[in-house]
């Protein structure tokens, strides 16, 4: 059950024009739905019924998401696509841009459909330069058939659709930041609520998902989703894409039913690099809290199951480090991470990530202080609260919160490194 | 018992019946229970971001910010539980890593909202140990000092200029804690109300240039008082050092300024220590001027005053009075003059159309409270750049249009009000009259009404497609307003504007109101500061000369009160020459001038405003007192009335009796009692139209940091940009047509006066108009405020 999906044209020649993804029944659903009209109740209970979950890190149901929106309040509505992916590790959204656009407009004339918006905005990762001119392609191909624009297969359905090339910023992945940089302004989360359902992209109702998330719905509304929902197991539909990455022989993105054992995937991946130890692993992005290998090799990938190992499936995005990684450098070049990206808006973030930085830093290069790591660990939780106690952040966004979920991690995993560091000023691994 | 509106809540243990959706901030402050904040503001929107005010609600899975959570049914809040100050104690050691540690230094120190809360809510000792952030100052110009290393980011200043002010000038660049506080591309901020955001900002990073380093919070004495640079009358605190106005803060008031205060009345004060200021009574004798004592000079003023009666007549004598007079003031000169039997009073300066003077409504007033412009549907400014002019109003109408409002102005130029404009006309002051009979006939009022002046060119009018919009726009307006500015009350058709003015107003069933130049034109009226009436509006035996003919017709003896001739007056040239032929002329002036030098023969010093006590009554017919708050060193300056007082002694004129400027008050209360504020008027007489050339048409319009002496002289307001812009502007078309359209320099033909000027290419001034800054030092070598000019390159 690999490569269902979003990759299902992936071994095809010139997988992402129009003629290859038509070949194999692509925009057949959106026809029928168009032709026949079909109530969007209907597919957001399809969607319900394949516990599709949002695939940009969050996981929240895509189907209970789209029930947000009053489709018949008048006024303009919009649907807006979140390809920044910026979350380190994380690449999947990538090979969708490249090899399979269709699926994704295919995706989002549907969700336009149900949730009432004409408009569409697709917002590209600054950096993707080449998945953007795919996409852009992609769009004129539809927009030349008749699948964009006015009365799309003669339903009385209109649809226009935009590709937005954002500049670099990770906070633009969070959505309310993107509208924001869709609007032309600054990137910086919106307090909410206002939710985006009641006041999305200029203040109108507005709907964000995933690329993998919209890239899905084709082939769900097609095959049905409880067709979808078995591929996994309950409560964690689908199969879901892992960007595997790190110390692996064979990195790459795999497209894999939800429970799959984690050992499978990492022997996918070619198992870790010469053979050697599994130290520790990301298994949902950089944001997400760090894992001892020994853990990792009895968990499943699913969300519930990696949410009970002690960390998130996040973006899926999979860092694998062998046993030559020291953790404090990894926490130094994370924590950097966060403090450049940090947006400013929020005090405990603008000034935490700094802070938790600069502390960090100065562990790995042999300065720190034993009393450095329950500082490190309080100011985490101060910032972006207690991962461990299911306390939330105090910031407007989920930046906080991400930055402070290595440190916390890594400090209850790996804290005798750290103590290492700081006694010995040296790593205590060998370095390469 | 909740219905659907209320519901009830628990704040520390407190069980309060609130409006559902209201902030708990709001509530909490209604309550007198104390959140810690900082980027919160009660007139700002919400940006939840400096995370001070994060308190305990139960059943939340993390601390909530009280500024950003609604209140809903049944919520329990704790603001003081170790959950919450756990939570406010880590926010502010999160501001604090990176402050400096400079209190000692700060200008803020003593009155910064850091400092106090961090005394609650602060450590003894950081545990940050890393080296803290530095941020280059930038220069914002004469006004706001930066020390960005202190800035918390609150975004206070940001939200000013976007949602009240109406001018994005300041914004955050960079991200995390490179963001920085700043214009972008450096430049003086140039917004009329920049100086707000010296008291929004909770730190020392942004403080006031003027006074910073002056003073300590602590050692200041504060006295409420009245701005009197327009007709608002903004409410301000006055905190004086020793004896001296250390700085001018806005003191909050729902019904006039709110908590706002413009940069002109925040800064004028520096005017008060100008070195011109005139410190001892002085005489000309052999054409030098000597220093006196007051008896000397006052009898001098009494004997020449008698003498110009005994050989000249009263009707010999012209008084001339600032509109920033006080009440009181003015109706002791009134009292004086008119026992003396001289009429020939006036306050109107900068006006030029005088012939509808008779059916002019008792006192000129806005026609509606300030706060009511709130919630007006549609606006038509004449004659008026109200964001300058008037600030305060200014950001009202901002309010209104973000309700819906639609503003239309009929203007020299159109102006950038800093809010989005339905309809802008431009028209040099000859088509300004045309326009308004355009938008009158697009009315489809009855011509029959308008005397024969107006109906004559109501006939000939052309409607446009923007007159049939301004006259719909003001049709549907639920609550309509037709305002006369103060560039319409100068305009040499002033009668015909007002006449059409009016007709749209009454077709529309619009309110109608006037905005005055100076701080106290509406007592000026009502206390008489005019030739033709009476206090209160009650005739008098004759009508004497009005403020242009007293200067078109040199009178023997001049008292100048308050004013500078060469700039307080519509037409500076015939001004200056009018004193010049005079006899003799009496200036009861605050400063002395070399102008003053020459044409003067007694100065007596007065107290300005801030040094006196007295009243101002505001466009709105609100009267205002206020008392004396510092007083200038060495300065032998006394209150006008006591001068006026002494005088009305000598001519033993009865009822002159005064101790005190209350006691005046309170005969003007008997004598004038009530007074009855509605612009109700019925204009027929009217200067007509003359007949269209192919010329240039000068209009001009008050620099606002030029509008009185003591504005001219506040060295920090005449470093702005603004105060500089002396240049005169005309559209590319006219450019174009007179063949200047790479000139930088015209020669500029008003009169028989012939000046170099700066030009400026600029494409909202109307055709075949020339648009100039006026009351500036080039403006008085020129003729009136209004007339045909010639240009040429230079």
């Amino acid at each position: 059950m690999v490569n269902e999906v979003c990759f299902k044209n992936i071994d095809k020649d010139k997988a992402w024009k129009l003629d290859v993804y038509q070949s194999t029944g692509g925009y057949n659903v959106l026809k029928k739905i168009l032709q026949e009209k079909t109530d969007p109740a209907t597919i957001i209970d399809e969607l319900k019924t394949s516990v599709l979950r949002g695939r940009g890190g969050a996981g929240f149901p895509t189907g209970l998401k789209w029930s947000f929106m009053r489709r018949d309040d008048p006024g303009q509505k919009y649907i807006v696509c979140n390809s920044d992916e910026g979350e380190p590790g994380t690449c999947k959204d990538r090979d969708i841009l490249r090899y399979n656009p269709h699926a994704l407009i295919e995706g989002m004339i549907i969700a336009g459909y149900t949730i009432g918006a004409s408009v569409g905005y697709n917002y590209i990762r600054g950096e993707f330069w080449q998945p953007y001119e795919r996409c852009e392609e992609a769009i004129e191909e539809a927009r030349a058939a008749g699948l964009l624009g006015k009365n799309i297969f003669g339903s009385g359905f209109d649809f226009e659709l935009h590709s937005h090339l954002g500049a670099g910023a990770y906070i633009c992945g969070e959505e309310t930041a993107l509208l924001e940089s869709i609007e032309g302004k600054k990137g910086q989360p919106r307090f909410k609520p206002p939710f985006p359902a009641s006041y999305g992209l200029y203040g109108k109702p507005t709907t964000i998902n995933n690329t993998e998330s919209l890239a899905s719905v084709p082939e769900i509304l097609s095959r049905g989703g409880q067709w979808f929902l078995d591929i996994g197991k309950p409560n964690n539909g689908g199969s879901k894409l892992f960007s595997v990455s790190g110390h692996v022989n064979k990195p790459g993105n795999f497209e894999v039913p939800m429970g799959m054992p984690f050992s499978e995937l990492l022997e996918m991946a070619g198992g870790v690099r010469h053979g050697r130890r599994l130290k520790a692993v990301i298994p949902g992005g950089s944001s997400v809290p760090i894992l001892p290998g020994e853990i990792m090799m009895d968990t499943n990938m699913d969300y519930d199951s990696i949410t009970e190992a002690g960390s998130l499936l996040g973006s899926g995005a999979v860092i694998i480090m062998d046993d030559l990684t020291c953790m404090v450098s990894v926490l130094a070049n994370l924590s950097h991470f966060y403090m450049s990206e940090s947006c400013g808006q929020c005090t405990p973030c603008r000034e935490g990530t700094g802070w938790l930085s600069r502390v960090v830093h100065r562990i790995e290069h042999g300065e720190g202080r034993m009393e450095d790591l329950d500082m490190l660990f309080d100011v985490a939780v101060k910032m972006g609260g207690n991962y461990y106690e299911r306390e939330g952040g105090r910031t407007i966004c989920a930046l906080g919160d991400a930055a402070s979920m290595p440190v916390l991690s890594f400090l209850k995993h790996f804290r005798k490194e750290f103590e290492y560091h700081i006694e010995h000023k040296k790593c205590m691994v060998a370095r390469y | 018992m909740s219905d659907a509106s209320t519901v009830t809540i628990e704040i520390d243990g407190k069980t309060l019946e609130v409006k559902a959706g209201v902030m708990l901030i709001d509530i909490a402050d209604d309550a007198n229970i104390d959140i810690p904040r900082f980027c919160y503001h009660r007139h700002l929107t919400i940006a939840a971001n400096c995370r001070m005010c994060l308190v305990d609600v139960e059943n939340a899975p993390k601390p909530l910010p009280a500024c950003a959570t609604p209140v809903m049914d049944g919520m329990k809040v704790h603001t003081k539980s170790a959950r919450a100050i756990a939570a406010q104690k880590a926010t502010m050691e999160f501001l604090l890593i990176n402050h400096p540690l400079d209190c000692p230094i700060c200008d803020q120190g003593g009155e910064c909202e850091l400092q106090d809360v961090a005394m609650a809510y602060g450590g003894d000792v950081s545990r940050y140990t890393e080296g803290k952030r530095v941020v280059k100052d930038k220069d914002i110009g004469p006004l706001i000092s930066t020390d960005l290393t202190r800035c918390i980011h609150c975004t206070r200043c940001i939200r000013f200029g976007e949602e009240i002010a109406g001018l994005r000038e300041l914004g955050a660049t960079g991200r995390g804690e490179n963001m920085q506080i700043g214009t972008y591309i450096e430049h003086a901020v140039s917004s009329e109300l920049s100086g707000n955001v010296i008291d929004l900002c909770p730190v020392g990073a942004l403080t006031a240039k003027p006074s910073r380093y002056s003073a300590r919070a602590w050692e200041l004495n504060q006295y409420p008082s009245i701005a009197a640079h327009d007709c608002i009358g903004s409410h301000l605190s006055v905190h004086t050092f020793r004896s001296d106005t250390n700085r001018i803060v806005p003191i909050e008031n729902s019904e006039i300024n709110e908590c706002w205060l413009s940069d002109r009345d925040r800064f004028s004060y520096k005017g008060l220590t100008s070195r011109d200021r005139l410190l001892k009574p002085m005489i000309k004798m052999d054409g030098q001027w000597r220093e006196t004592d007051w008896q000397t000079a006052l009898e001098k003023t009494f004997a020449a005053m008698q003498d110009t009666i005994r050989n000249y007549g009263a009707d010999q004598i012209g008084v001339l009075a600032s509109p920033n007079s006080t009440l009181e003031e003015l109706y002791l000169l009134k009292k004086l003059t008119s026992n003396i039997d001289c009429f020939n009073f006036d306050h109107r300066l900068r006006q030029l159309d005088f012939s509808h003077q008779d059916q002019a409504p008792m006192i000129p007033t806005l026609g509606s409270s300030i706060t009511d412009l709130e919630s007006l549907d549609s606006v038509l400014l004449i004659g008026s750049n109200i964001s300058k002019e008037q600030p305060m109003l200014g950001i009202r109408l901002r309010k209104a249009q973000k309700k819906g409002a639609k503003i239309c102005q009929i203007n020299h130029r159109v102006y950038d009000l800093r809010m989005p404009c339905e309809v802008g006309i431009a028209a040099h002051y000859r088509n300004l009259v045309l326009e308004l009979a355009a938008v009158a006939k697009a009315l489809n009022i009855d011509s029959s009404l308008l005397p024969h002046a107006a109906n004559t060119l109501f006939v000939q009018a052309q409607i446009l497609e923007k007159h049939s919009q301004i006259a719909e726009i003001l049709k549907n307006g639920e609550k309509s307003h037709v305002i006369l500015g103060n560039q319409a009350i100068s305009s040499p058709y002033y009668s015909l504007v007002e006449i059409f003015a009016r007709a749209i107003a009454t077709s529309c069933n619009c309110l109608f109101g006037y905005l005055t130049d100076g701080a106290n034109a509406t007592g000026a009226w009502l206390t008489g500061a005019i030739p033709h009436r009476d206090y209160n509006g009650a005739s008098q035996k004759t009508a004497g000369l009005n403020a242009q003919s007293m200067l078109e017709q040199p009178r023997n003896l001049y008292l100048l009160h308050n004013i500078e001739i060469d700039y307080d007056c519509a037409d500076p040239v015939t001004a200056l020459s009018a004193v010049a032929s005079s006899d003799f002329v009496v200036c009861m002036t605050p400063y002395v001038s070399s102008d003053m030098q020459n044409y003067a023969d007694i100065l007596l010093p007065i107290s300005p405003y801030l040094e006196t006590s007295g009243t101002f009554i505001n466009i709105e017919g609100r009267v205002q007192t206020f008392a004396g708050a510092s007083k200038l060193k060495n300065s032998e300056a006394r209150p006008a009335w006591k001068i006026i007082r002494v005088l009305g002694n000598y001519f033993d004129i009865d009822g002159f009796e005064f101790n005190s400027s209350k006691e005046i008050l309170e005969e003007i209360e008997r004598t004038i009692g009530e007074f009855k504020g509605d612009n109700t008027a019925t204009i027929t007489e009217a200067t007509a139209l003359a007949d269209k050339e192919d010329v240039i048409y000068r209009c001009s319009e008050v620099n606002m940091y030029h509008s009185d002496s003591i504005v001219r002289r506040s060295e920090p307001l005449q470093n702005t940009p603004e105060a500089k812009e002396d240049r005169i502007h005309i559209n590319a078309d006219l450019a174009k047509k007179l063949n200047l359209e790479r000139a930088t320099q015209v020669l500029v033909k008003h009169g028989n006066k012939t000046i170099a000027m700066h030009l400026a290419i600029d494409d909202t001034v109307a055709n075949d108009c020339a648009w100039t800054s006026f009351a500036t030092a080039t403006s008085k070598k020129l003729g009136p405020m209004y007339g045909v000019i010639e240009l040429e390159a230079d």
